[in-house]
């Protein structure tokens, strides 16, 4: 069988090199990775919020920073000049979710031949949510490879390949089949660097679907981020748009640090345009979904959606919600969330995983220890019940929060104001 | 003068012992690199390949260099056994004297572009890829001149630049590591092999035949090498594998099982090994080989074991024992130089103890650093951070 296979060396480079693309520099709002390292070096670290502001910190070359004016954040900027933009009514690209993952990681095998994908059904079949298909063909069977079942084993071979170097991707077919993995993710994969004095460091990305689908079954509907959110020295970062599953993917390549992304299974086919150039989400803030006044509801993953539904309820009831989609799971975006927290001095929670020992039960904690002064009310966490998923279809729904409960948690959260 | 006398190796026995007394041609002889052939004490027991030769070719250098490291890895050993007494080392503590063949053979054999990775019984190993005695003990004693600033311990000493990957704590978890080390390998295409050392313990665990299934699908230059002690932990080796035949449970991967106590015949073994693993793909070598201490320093070795077999295996097959009769029916040394060079190496493990002891501990700072790289300016304060900055790469 003939395999097209993509060593080190210059085809990596040519074809990076290649899939450079041009775009307005005055419109610059999110910085590129194609500038050269020095390039880079020299100019400032532009830092664009999620909310608009634009921190621009001049870096090692002196200490001052400026408040630039608000910026428009809306990456899906109006390019008069480019000739890609008159066949299309508005510029950027549609995809769902799914083919947004593979561009991000396409783009990623691209630009570094040490970047490769190892998983169950990756490889020949392009994976079981088609996140790596056309990859095999591609970059051949040496950097996109079809693994037996055997987590452990082959979660911990890109461990150790991670720490010689090479910058894997291993697939969870579900998350919860990484359970299995879970020794080698939590001993070695974040405790090496430690463990080493800093001699080795795992540059890994752990990505998989997770959460509560329709009618998988309690074992096939594991949420694995509580479990993980203990280990020191991963990060996890859960997806939710397009937009942000591209940018996050890119950017746990890139870090040094491992990473594990979390999708969900019934994310996949969300339809979003997302630009054309390239672009990178930063790994450890949060996004600001809905900007509000009256309760800061926290969020992330699928719940983002049942609470926008839930918005739209409370907005004709005439609430004004304001909805953060937390996305770094760890280390939390507290400096995010505390502003919000002193703009509303009400905090509902809505996570999809249980509520002993959840991710919202840490964020109750960070939230009471660190602006407690002010808060109005106690902080409100709704997570799924603490019972393994139903089968059944209407059980299954009552396992999770839905959009009800949480207008409902709002209305009682706010009574003062009615 | 005395050097051209040397190179005809018929008149050379008749010739040292008369200038026997003369200090400069005993160094002479020591960094000769004449060769001198010697034959395994063991057959190879061999699983689906050829056994390599019984005849290992050496010189006088790597014969008292086999010597001097191995004497210094047992008083390395014994040195810990001692400090771990006097409670400068707490927790555990894995010591790996009886078992010093295996370690020096097997970086004979091999080069620091090959990996090697190995569990918790891993002083010697690193000592082997070349760390230091200062560095061991300062690990051993949590100071900052640890080779892993003191953070690690007696179960994680790693040195990158030489292709030591630990140290790991948890049974078997190394082996599937060292398949993914290889993997490495195969990727950049260095001709470099990974070898992956586990126990007779780990020899049943799951992970290790997931790691040798994908290692053979996908041609992996891995080496799984069985250091078979015999013990894991506390509990004998038929009591826990239904085949102690380590070298044939691979089933479909070759295997070989060596004397592991003999040094020459590990350096054998794993040059053989490295040249298969290149062509064709993973090998399993068993090192037949034994510890003298217990499983860790909380356990006396006596229990499951008698004294007599203690004694009996230091008698009969104790591996710098069998290097000292190969020097001496080679008349490469007298019996004082090597005591001389068991006081050198006294002298330089009681020096490194304490320097180490001077070592101070490790800052408070350093709690917190190496929890994240920084390349992403990411660092850990904790949940609140006042500021968040973004540094793409």
């Amino acid at each position: 069988m003939a395999t097209i296979f993509q060593g080190l060396g210059g085809a990596g480079a040519a074809a990076a090199a290649a899939l450079t693309k041009s775009f307005n520099s005055k419109k610059l709002l999110l910085p590129s990775s194609r500038r050269s390292l020095a390039e880079r070096k020299a100019s400032s670290l532009l830092v664009v919020r999620s909310d608009g502001s634009v921190n621009l910190n001049l870096g090692s070359s002196n200490g001052r920073a400026r408040r630039v004016d608000q910026l428009i954040t809306n990456a899906v900027a109006t390019k008069a000049d480019t000739s890609s933009a008159s066949s299309a009514s508005k510029p950027g690209h549609e995809l769902l979710l799914f083919e947004a993952l593979r561009e991000g990681l396409e783009e990623e095998m691209d630009r570094d031949p040490h970047v490769c994908v190892m998983g169950e059904d990756v490889g020949h079949l392009g994976g079981s949510y088609k996140v790596s298909e056309g990859l095999a063909e591609k970059y051949g069977d040496l950097r996109v490879l079809d693994t037996p079942i055997a987590e452990n084993s082959f979660t911990g071979m890109g461990i150790g390949a991670a720490v010689t170097g090479l910058r894997p991707i291993v697939e969870g077919m579900n998350m919860g089949f990484l359970l299995l993995a879970f020794n080698q993710i939590s001993n070695i994969c974040g405790m090496i660097h430690y463990t080493s004095g800093g001699q080795f460091h795992v540059p890994i990305v752990i990505r998989g679907p997770g959460g509560v689908g329709r009618q998988l079954g309690a074992e096939h509907s594991q949420r694995l981020e509580s479990y993980f959110q203990s280990i020191p020295g991963i990060q996890m970062v859960a997806c939710s748009t397009p937009y942000n599953a591209k940018g996050l993917m890119k950017a746990a390549i890139r870090s040094e640090n491992p990473v594990i992304l979390f999708e969900h299974v019934l994310l996949y086919n969300l339809k979003e345009r997302i630009p054309d150039e390239e672009y990178i989400c930063n790994l450890e803030e949060a996004e600001m979904v809905r900007p509000g006044e009256h309760v800061t509801i926290l969020t992330y993953s699928r719940m983002r959606y049942h609470a926008m539904q839930a918005a739209k309820t409370l907005v004709n009831k005439g609430y004004d919600p304001e909805v953060i989609d937390i996305r770094s799971l760890k280390p939390f975006d507290l400096h995010m969330i505390g502003n919000s927290v002193k703009k509303t001095h009400r905090v509902l929670i809505v996570e999809e995983c249980m509520r002993a020992g959840g991710i919202g039960a840490s964020l109750i904690a960070a939230i009471t220890e660190n602006f407690h002064d002010y808060l109005d009310a106690p902080v409100v966490c709704l997570s799924s019940q603490d019972v393994p998923t139903p089968y059944a279809g209407t059980l299954e729904e009552w396992t999770i929060v839905q959009p009800a409960q949480i207008v409902r948690a709002v209305e009682q959260l706010c009574q003062k104001l009615q | 003068m005395a050097l051209s006398h040397l190179k005809s190796s018929s008149s050379r026995s008749n010739l040292v012992k008369p200038v026997a007394a003369a200090f400069s041609l005993r160094r002479l002889i020591s960094t000769s690199t004449d060769p001198i052939t010697i034959e395994t004490s063991v057959p190879f027991a061999t699983h689906r390949c050829d056994p390599p030769s019984r005849t290992v070719e050496t010189n006088p250098q790597e014969l008292l260099s086999f010597f001097r490291v191995m004497a210094t890895m047992r008083r390395m050993e014994i040195a810990a056994d001692s400090l771990y007494k006097a409670k400068l080392i707490r927790g555990f503590c894995h010591l790996y004297d009886g078992q010093e063949a295996v370690a020096v053979g097997m970086e004979a054999a091999i080069t620091k572009k090959d990996s090697i990775i190995t569990a918790y019984r891993d002083h010697c190993t690193f000592l082997g890829r070349g760390g230091t005695l200062l560095e061991v003990f300062s690990e051993l004693m949590g100071r900052q001149g640890g080779c892993s600033k003191g953070k690690g311990g007696s179960m994680h000493f790693y040195k990158k630049d030489s292709g030591f990957y630990g140290g790991h704590g948890i049974v078997g978890a190394q082996v599937p590591l060292g398949c993914g080390l290889a993997f490495a390998h195969k990727y950049n295409k260095d001709d470099a092999v990974a070898f992956a050392l586990y126990g007779d313990g780990a020899a049943n665990q799951g992970q290790l035949f997931e790691a040798l299934n994908i290692s053979a699908l996908w041609d992996l230059p891995v080496i799984l090498v069985c250091e078979n002690n015999h013990y894991g932990m506390g509990t004998a080796e038929w009591r826990a594998a239904k085949s102690p035949a380590y070298y044939k449970r691979g089933d479909y991967v070759p295997g070989l099982k060596v004397d592991g106590m003999d040094a020459f015949a590990v350096k054998q073994a794993c040059k053989f090994a490295k040249e298969h693993a290149l062509k064709s793909g993973p090998i399993i070598l068993e090192m037949d080989t034994y510890r003298y201490h217990g499983h860790s320093m909380s356990d006396p070795g006596s229990t499951y074991r008698t004294r007599d077999e203690i004694s009996g295996v230091r008698q009969e097959r104790d591996p710098i024992e069998r290097i000292r009769k190969l020097i001496f029916a080679h008349d490469l040394a007298t019996e004082k130089e090597l005591k001389d060079i068991e006081k050198e190496v006294r002298k330089q493990v009681d020096e490194a103890i304490a320097e180490a002891k001077e070592s101070p501990m490790p800052e408070p700072s350093e709690l917190f650093t190496n929890v994240y790289v920084k390349g992403l300016g990411v660092e850990a304060y904790g949940a609140d951070r006042k500021e968040v900055r973004a540094v793409l790469p």
